[in-house]
């Protein structure tokens, strides 16, 4: 296992290297604290190792917990599809499109335009299923287009520029593509149509009580990262991605036309982020110009934290980093004491990225890029 | 290196290329659109240019057909071609391109008027089309659109055509009274304090913009200055250029000096307004001057410098403010400034060094997540003992500098505080980019393997560029927290790291004059996330714009406005390269000496 880190040969231990080791293990001394605590509590609220941290800790229920997990997981799956963008450009290009979140949130934006002009017409409750299907379809079309036209324009022309310099591009079209959709569509909070019923009813399955939009999101991640696995793996396009992925100039030289499998990933990743633009959609039926931000940087952490290149990697992070953030501030931080822990759920989540980065920079997975990107 | 001569031969191609042509009319049919519907002409519309024929509104639409028209006229000439004879043909592609932009437009309106997008488009609306039409019917609307982007397209072509003078006459009366219309804030306060109102009266319309009288004085006038004044001015410089080492730092000391001075009495001879928006381009310059440091120098991409303006300012907040909930010491705010700066340093280290070690993309990440993560520190309910939460802390006093007590309500001593710190930044920053620390930052920069193996300590050397840049964002935090009185979560956002970057890469990232422009263009006239600049009706477009400008900086010039020499020559290492390759000063590769 020769990660970044390993590579490089230090004689000396610097100042840096013991504080590191100190944040390493105050980390983990805090996360273990915190489930020590918690599980005291569990067993006996008045314990006094429970009491002495946070006397006043509700304690959670297994049915508290279930729930959460379960809202994590569906939130972590739509991550997942996020990263799945981000990680496979990382493999490519070797930079992080730092827009990727914004093609999300074009993908829901687009949702709602077209879900809502459906509900106009009627065909939104009448159809439900069939205008779902064209919904997720247009978006995905839109989003891809964005994604392509963003590459062509903004990231070709500056192929072999210095590492930075890509990278404050996307910075720029991320905040460019959030504003236009301030100018065009205006600022507020629009809203989706509401959804049927029964796909909103609460099922029980396995002994989870999971609410029917939760579990469609889960199939739905699940259906596409099966496609994506396949696309990868098994065609032709694929093995070209993986070829470019590991080196542009061989896969070159072994007739692989190397622009237009980079469009392809710009594509197939704007896709994924249109099908998880209208999984936000369906899960909180409203959506803002800023919608794109946090579950693009949360999406790419996930990728880190997968391992970054790495397709599976990017799902399973993107569900470990979902069910983090649900779980970890009532179960680590309010039984140490911590006041109004649901508002650190995005500092939790940063925080597992930070921990990530820290602990083991090639992620949970291992990550997969060429030589020349890892440096 | 697979270049031959080939190349040379390759490149003089006659005629214009029409494919180009047709791309940069589908761009400007494409983007005259877009800022029609992103609202820029009906928001706009208020404040004229030139009284009453020409409002910032229409300003939005019609450079479109004369910018794209001159875009796609314009070929690069590299060593060893020849430059392309121009005539007639390039007037015709340039109308051409701007009929083409125009045409988007009178598209745009016939849909505007046959169907309606009210719904999801915003701002798909009949004034919109009455506004494009001229208040006319349709057809007239349509019609007056082809012929004046025509009209502007021919002048784009024909900027290559006119010889070298008459164009940058045209150039000049074109920016000089764009640029008299849009200070006009500034320009009247200015006069006013010299009380010579009645000049500003003469040539301003009441409402904003010029008068025609006014527009055509200024454009006389921007047409004789250079006349009168002509060579004198680079004759002046070249004098000093070519004195003895000694003489020649004498006259820039006395230069400087001077300028100095007059930037320090500015503030005397002008009004309110103009105060506080220079004010906050002080504190912007101060920001970014510390993000020029880690970004600029060292090359160390810091997308959560809000973070130390945020400890900064709050710390100062907690310090001096009777109202501070958790701790309130209520020290004088000089007493507090030092401890704000030595926490900041610490707290600079305390990020950069977890950071440190991290490829450049990810720290980047990472750095964004600590901005954050910091912001909802503050925000939250588990610290609000401390900071108050979402409702901040109010009631910072001023500070008290004996004679005079420098706080929000007097913009002038505010202006007066930030220039005294932005003096001592761009001190710091010079020094620093002259010392062996600010060269070891270069070397991290340009490689930072190789700087290692020069001897650097790389480790180190970056992490005082954290904490160099996060001082001087402390001081910038200090004086916000005096200037404004009371401090929320709110004020740091990531949007303001964003800013800061953008004004650091407009400029020039590495350059101090550079970064300094950039404060004053971005900042003094568009404005800054909270703060409003000299064109007020543009908030709401500014954030678009900063994106736009942000991405066609990176693709065209990336070394910024006022580029920073080394800097240039590493971001285009391979035209450098190729040129100094067609003049035979380098050998490629491939040839080795036998010798």
């Amino acid at each position: 296992m020769a990660t970044a880190h390993d590579a490089k040969p230090r004689s000396r231990v610097l100042w840096v290297d013991r504080f590191l080791t100190l944040i390493r293990i105050g980390f983990i001394f805090l996360i273990s604290v915190g489930l020590l605590a918690f599980i005291a509590q569990q067993i006996d609220p008045q314990n006094p190792l429970a009491r002495w941290l946070n006397p006043d800790a509700t304690g959670l229920t297994a049915a508290q917990f279930k729930g959460l997990l379960v809202t994590g997981l569906a939130q972590g799956a739509m991550y997942g599809l996020i990263a799945l963008g981000y990680s496979m450009v990382y493999g490519v290009l070797g930079f992080i499109n730092f827009a990727h979140g914004e093609v999300f949130m074009v993908g829901a934006m687009s949702g709602m335009i077209t879900s809502n002009k459906l509900a106009d017409a009627g065909l939104w409750e009448d159809a439900f299923i069939p205008s779902l299907m064209f919904v997720v379809v247009t978006s995905i079309l839109i989003s891809t287009a964005v994604a392509v036209i963003m590459e062509r324009i903004a990231y070709r022309p500056l192929r072999g520029a210095p590492r930075l310099i890509p990278l404050i591009t996307s910075i720029g079209v991320s905040f460019f593509l959030q504003n236009v959709s301030v100018v065009l569509l205006g600022p507020g909070a629009k809203s989706y149509p509401s959804l049927p019923s029964w796909l909103s009813q609460k099922r029980s399955l396995i002994g989870f009580e999971i609410e029917g939009t939760k579990l469609v999101v889960l199939l739905t991640a699940a259906v596409s990262m099966a496609g994506l696995w396949f696309l990868v793996e098994r065609t032709k396009t694929g093995k070209a991605m993986r070829a470019v992925a590991e080196d542009k100039e061989i896969a070159s030289l072994m007739g692989i036309n190397v622009n237009r499998t980079i469009v392809t990933t710009f594509a197939v990743g704007g896709a994924m982020a249109g099908v998880a633009g209208i999984l936000w959609g369906i899960l909180f039926r409203s959506v803002i110009h800023t919608t794109g931000f946090l579950p693009g940087i949360k999406a790419f952490s996930a990728a880190v934290v997968g391992g970054i290149g790495n397709l599976g990697g990017a799902m399973a992070g993107g569900l470990s980093l979902g069910a983090a953030e649900a779980t970890a501030p009532l179960v680590l931080l309010e039984p140490l004491g911590v006041d109004g822990v649901s508002q650190l759920r995005d500092a939790v989540a940063f925080a597992v990225l930070i921990l990530v980065l820290l602990v083991r920079p090639s992620g949970l997975f291992g990550e997969r890029l060429s030589e020349e990107d890892r440096v | 290196m697979t270049a031959t001569s080939e190349s040379v031969s390759i490149s003089q191609t006659p005629g214009i290329a029409w494919r180009k042509q047709t791309r940069f009319a589908l761009i400007g049919a494409l983007s005259s659109a877009f800022v029609a519907l992103a609202g820029m002409p009906v928001g706009l519309d208020r404040r004229s240019i030139v009284y009453p024929v020409l409002s910032m509104g229409y300003l939005s639409l019609l450079w479109i057909p004369f910018v794209l028209a001159s875009l796609a006229g314009s070929e690069t000439v590299l060593e060893g071609m020849t430059a392309r004879t121009r005539g007639k043909k390039d007037l015709l592609a340039g109308g051409l391109v701007g009929f083409g932009s125009a045409s988007g437009l009178a598209l745009l309106m016939l849909l505007i008027q046959n169907f309606d997008l009210r719904d999801p488009l915003v701002n798909w609306s009949p004034q919109l089309l009455n506004l494009l039409a001229f208040n006319q019917p349709l057809a007239v609307g349509m019609f007056l659109w082809l012929a004046f982007g025509s009209a502007l397209g021919l002048l784009g072509g024909a900027m290559h055509v006119l010889p070298k003078k008459i164009r940058s006459h045209i150039r000049n009366v074109v920016l000089t009274v764009l640029a008299v219309s849009v200070l006009e804030t500034f320009l009247t306060d200015l006069l006013e304090g010299f009380g010579l109102e009645i000049l500003t009266d003469y040539i301003y319309y009441k409402r904003g913009g010029l008068e025609i009288v006014g527009a055509l004085l200024v454009a006389a006038l921007a047409l004789l200055l250079p006349l009168l004044v002509g060579t004198k001015l680079t004759d002046a410089k070249q004098k000093v250029v070519s004195l003895p080492a000694d003489e020649r730092r004498r006259v820039n000391l006395v230069l400087l000096a001077a300028s100095a001075a007059a930037l320090f009495v500015l503030p005397f001879f002008l009004g309110k307004i103009t105060n506080e928006l220079l004010a906050n381009v002080g504190l912007f310059v101060l920001l970014a001057l510390g993000l020029n440091i880690v970004v600029g120098l060292a090359g160390i991409l810091d997308l959560g410098y809000v973070a130390f303006f945020a400890v900064g300012g709050y710390t100062t907040a907690v310090l001096t403010s009777p109202n501070s909930p958790g701790f309130s010491p209520e020290l004088p705010w000089p007493v507090a400034l030092i401890i704000v700066i030595l926490l900041t340093g610490l707290v600079g280290l305390f990020i950069g060094a977890p950071v440190i070690r991290m490829r450049g993309d990810y720290l980047a990440i990472v750095t964004l997540g600590f901005g954050e993560i910091i912001r909802l520190l503050f925000l939250s309910d588990w610290l609000s003992g401390w900071f108050g939460g979402a409702q901040g802390i109010t009631n910072i006093p001023g500070v008290n500098v004996g004679i005079a007590t420098v706080k929000g309500t007097d913009p002038r001593s505010v202006f007066l505080l930030v220039l005294v710190f932005c003096a001592i930044a761009v001190y710091v920053s010079w020094r620093l980019e002259n010392s062996r620390l600010g060269r070891a930052w270069m070397a991290i920069r340009e490689d930072e393997d190789v700087a290692e193996a020069m001897g650097v300590n790389t480790t180190n050397t970056k992490l005082m560029a954290f904490v160099v840049g996060a001082v001087l964002a402390s001081f910038s935090g200090a004086i916000f927290s005096a200037k404004v009185g009371s401090i929320f979560p709110s004020s740091f956002l990531m949007l303001v790291s964003i800013i800061i970057l953008v004004v650091v890469i407009v400029g020039g990232m590495g350059n101090i004059t550079g970064v300094i422009v950039g404060a004053l263009v971005l900042i003094g006239v568009l404005g800054g996330p909270k703060q409003p600049g000299l064109l007020q009706e543009f908030s709401q477009f500014k954030l678009l714009i900063y994106g736009a400008l942000l991405v066609w900086m990176m693709l065209k010039r990336p070394e910024g406005l006022v580029p920073n020499v080394r800097r240039t020559r590493e971001l285009h290492q391979e035209e450098f390269l190729q040129d100094a390759w067609l003049k035979g000063e380098i050998d490629t590769d491939d040839q080795e000496d036998p010798q």
